[in-house]
């Protein structure tokens, strides 16, 4: 592909990407330039999957060929990001934002808003769209959103991930066009340098120094990788951007190889995302057809390419030299750096490694300028980061914001709090390797040295708001038990300190812990921090010493009053029934799977603490609250 | 090994594991691919299946051992042939998971790790499918469940019991 066929396919798509990203009367003009006069977005991403998005394009599909209808395009396109809602569909040029889309919903979408002359179903629309007057409001307006800036996940839910024209029309290849016309290596890896941007995988160090130190190696052969191993429970934004905008990773990792001389790049990803990998398989086939990746890039003389590489179910090898281990065909082990991969990485050679999210602000940087990126966020962690949010949130997805949002503003406007009435405790950041901030650090911003003052991480994105019904002490447990069981083995003070430190975690739950266990954490936790290999030993104590540092009253509880505040380590629970408040309507009894409950009919019940298996079954059935659990 | 267990690969899955592993043979750090593709074939990885990998490939046998032990995906037992995944991811677990796998035990009377004597149903347990939304999931073969209570585990388990004596 020339550099003409490139503007030739921009210019001819240009408008169809616009309508989707402007609203209203300007949409409905250039709608009506693109030969659609509707465009209909239906995510395709894994949450929407999930809730059965696939079936809502059938039904579309369907629908329209009923109706006669064919001047609507159907664009299966990447996360939206309101995941709970799901399957979401959007409506352009209006931007009908239309949540938990069932086939019958469709239907009726279709036969009354679709057809010529129809209207928006209200009654279908997200409710956060329709104000209390019952007026519709542009969904970027709505709170979710409006604190929101997409500059990494610019593309997703925008494009057709599977169609490069699309990418390509939405600005993808725009920067690499840019570099290899333009720039010279030095130029880009400046250009980084100035930005700011720092690693979005989680450690933060600054990508420009990487790339300056790759490009400085000596080598014949240098290689760029891309860290797709998203290992960390409850994370998905790396997922997120490969299914809604896999060609942005593939341009910034050319980019990349252009600016330290690298010709070959591999992406690890894991084999957990098979929706992520396909995308990726169409995208390289796709770009390599156009002469975007393979020889002579763009008429350049540049030439670069690009494997995949799959991973299978180990965290340790989302630590940079346990995945060019990895990638070597190896068991995923550390080893000790230096030498560091910039200088000795995969197969010997000068590497440099980028998390997904890094590489997809690449483009932005080079197109906008990295005095534009470092004006975003705060002065030491510049742009955006994105945050996979969940738990006991009500607006569960994926959300991008301004380095510097406080944790309030995530939880309490983007987030739209916790559901069911219940209080916020913390929110768990960096996963295994990070740690809490509790309720009384809300207002800390969110940024890499904030979070490090307050003992948690920044960590790859994932963000698990907790509830009062949450245990400290069990969730730390919860992350030992995964650190100990991903633990290579290949040094012992992680090998052996991941598991005596759930042994001791367990016996705090188990009620038989003694205070002076908390000193032996403490100590543990220090040895292990100051001498494992690679970061999952150094940083796997952090969800217990940060839960230690902000809810000591609860481990205390759990040693010397030998209860559970939250009521969720159930060694430490009984089960009563107040005796005031049972009317002895038999439901309890009649649905315990291990009959421990008895008493007549219409006189209070007991519950036979030697049988009882702490089920909670009785709560749940029980329809007079009489059941008590301490 | 005991009589069920025993190795029953046929001519048919050899030589297309034969055919992997002569596609494979030149591309460096091919072993990881080679396990994932010979899993594919045969479900899983029995010592005879690794042996064949190690001679294809002119490497020890510890070495192929070694790689298929150390990640989580592969597998040496056989699974059911209805994969059952809770996800223990930490968004589900705060939501409930765990309840949802105790349940799942409880119903087909196995652990997790394990399979059902008619090799029906196995359970795993994995780390985050991505689809936190929807939190607390499981997977049964490549269908999501979501949103799960540990009352809807029978429901979706016999749904899968029933289309099985219907094909009998």
């Amino acid at each position: 592909m020339t550099i003409t066929e490139l503007d030739a396919i921009r210019k001819r798509k240009e408008d169809l990407i616009k309508v989707r990203r402007v609203v209203k009367e300007e949409g409905e003009k250039l709608a009506a330039k693109t030969g659609y006069r509707k465009q209909v977005l239906v995510c395709g991403g894994t949450g929407c999957t999930s809730s059965h998005s696939m079936q809502v394009i059938e039904q579309l599909e369907k629908s329209l060929k009923e109706l006669k209808i064919n001047d609507i395009l159907i664009v299966k396109t990447g996360c939206f990001g309101l995941c709970a809602l799901g399957p979401i569909m959007i409506v352009y040029p209006e931007g009908a934002f239309y949540a938990q889309m069932t086939p019958e919903h469709v239907k009726t979408v279709a036969e009354k808003h679709l057809v010529k002359g129809g209207e928006i179903v209200k009654e279908l629309l997200y409710q956060g769209t329709v104000t209390k007057s019952g007026d519709i409001i542009p969904f970027s307006e709505t709170p979710f959103y409006k604190k929101q800036m997409r500059i990494a996940l610019r593309n997703c839910g925008v494009v057709a991930p599977e169609d490069i024209e699309e990418a390509i029309a939405a600005g993808d290849y725009a920067a690499l066009e840019k570099v290899l016309t333009k720039m010279t290596p030095d130029d880009v890896v400046n250009e980084m340098l100035a930005s700011g941007l720092r690693g979005r995988g989680g450690a933060g160090f600054p990508t420009g120094r990487k790339w300056a130190f790759a490009k400085a190696s000596q080598g014949t052969e240098k290689y760029v990788c891309c860290n797709a191993d998203e290992g960390d429970p409850g994370a998905f934004m790396d997922r997120s951007v490969l299914e809604g905008d896999p060609h942005c990773v593939l341009e910034a990792m050319t980019i990349a190889g252009y600016a330290i001389g690298s010709h070959h790049g591999f992406i690890y990803v894991r084999a957990e995302y098979p929706i992520a990998v396909q995308r990726l398989r169409i995208a390289i086939a796709q770009a390599r057809e156009c002469g975007l990746l393979g020889k002579n890039i763009l008429g350049s003389g540049f030439d670069f390419d690009i494997e995949i590489r799959l991973g299978a179910g180990a965290f340790v090898c989302g630590e940079e030299t346990a995945l060019m281990t990895s990638i070597e065909g190896h068991r995923g082990e550390p080893r000790p750096r230096p030498p560091f991969p910039a200088v000795k990485g995969l197969f010997g050679k000068p590497t440099i490694l980028n998390n997904v999210e890094t590489w997809a602000n690449v483009n932005p940087i080079i197109m906008n300028g990295a005095a534009w990126f470092s004006s975003i966020g705060t002065p030491t962690s510049s742009g955006t980061k994105v945050f996979a949010l969940g738990g006991k949130i009500t607006n569960v997805g994926l959300v991008e914001v301004p380095m510097g949002t406080t944790l309030r503003e995530i939880v309490e406007e983007i987030g739209g709090g916790i559901p069911n009435g219940k209080k916020f405790k913390a929110a768990q950041t960096g996963g295994p390797s990070g740690g809490c901030i509790p309720a009384e650090c809300i207002d800390t911003p969110i940024d890499y040295d904030s979070l490090l003052a307050i003992g948690s991480m920044m960590g790859s994105g994932g963000m698990i708001i907790l509830d009062e019904d949450t245990c400290m002490v069990d969730i730390s447990k919860f992350y030992l038990e995964f650190t100990a069981d991903e633990s290579c083995g290949k040094c012992t003070p992680c090998r052996i300190g991941t598991k005596r430190l759930l042994q001791l975690l367990t016996k705090i739950t188990e009620g038989k812990g003694e205070m002076e266990d908390l000193v032996k954490i403490e100590e543990l936790a220090t040895h292990m921090k100051q001498s494992s290999l690679c970061a999952l030993g150094q940083s796997a104590p952090n969800p217990v010493l940060s839960t230690m540092r902000y809810f000591r009253d609860e481990y205390v509880a759990h040693i010397e009053k030998k209860t559970c505040p939250a009521g969720v380590c159930k060694a430490l629970l009984s089960y009563y029934i107040d005796p005031d408040k049972c009317k002895g309507c038999t439901l309890c009894a009649r649905n315990c799977p291990v009959k421990a409950i008895s008493g007549a009919i219409k006189t209070p019940h007991i519950i036979d603490k030697t049988k009882c298996v702490k089920c909670g079954l009785c709560i749940a059935n029980c329809k007079f609250n009489a059941v008590v659990r301490k | 090994m005991d009589k069920q267990n025993a190795f029953r690969g046929t001519a048919e899955q050899e030589a297309k594991l034969k055919a992997v592993i002569d596609e494979s043979r030149t591309t460096p750090g091919c072993l990881m691919h080679v396990l994932q593709e010979a899993q594919g074939i045969y479900g899983y990885l029995p010592i005879e299946v690794q042996t064949m990998i190690a001679e294809g490939l002119g490497i020890s046998l510890s070495e192929v051992f070694g790689v298929a032990t150390f990640y989580s995906q592969f597998s040496l037992k056989p699974k059911g042939k209805h994969r059952i995944s809770v996800c223990l991811g930490t968004a589900c677990y705060v939501k409930g998971s765990d309840k949802i796998l105790a349940e799942l035990e409880k119903e087909l009377g196995i652990k997790c790790g394990e399979c059902t004597e008619d090799g029906l149903f196995s359970i795993d347990s994995c780390r985050c499918v991505g689809a936190c939304g929807l939190a607390p999931v499981m997977m049964i073969g490549d269908e999501v469940y979501g949103k799960l209570t540990p009352e809807m585990v029978k429901g979706i388990i016999d749904k899968y019991k029933e289309a099985e004596y219907d094909n009998h």
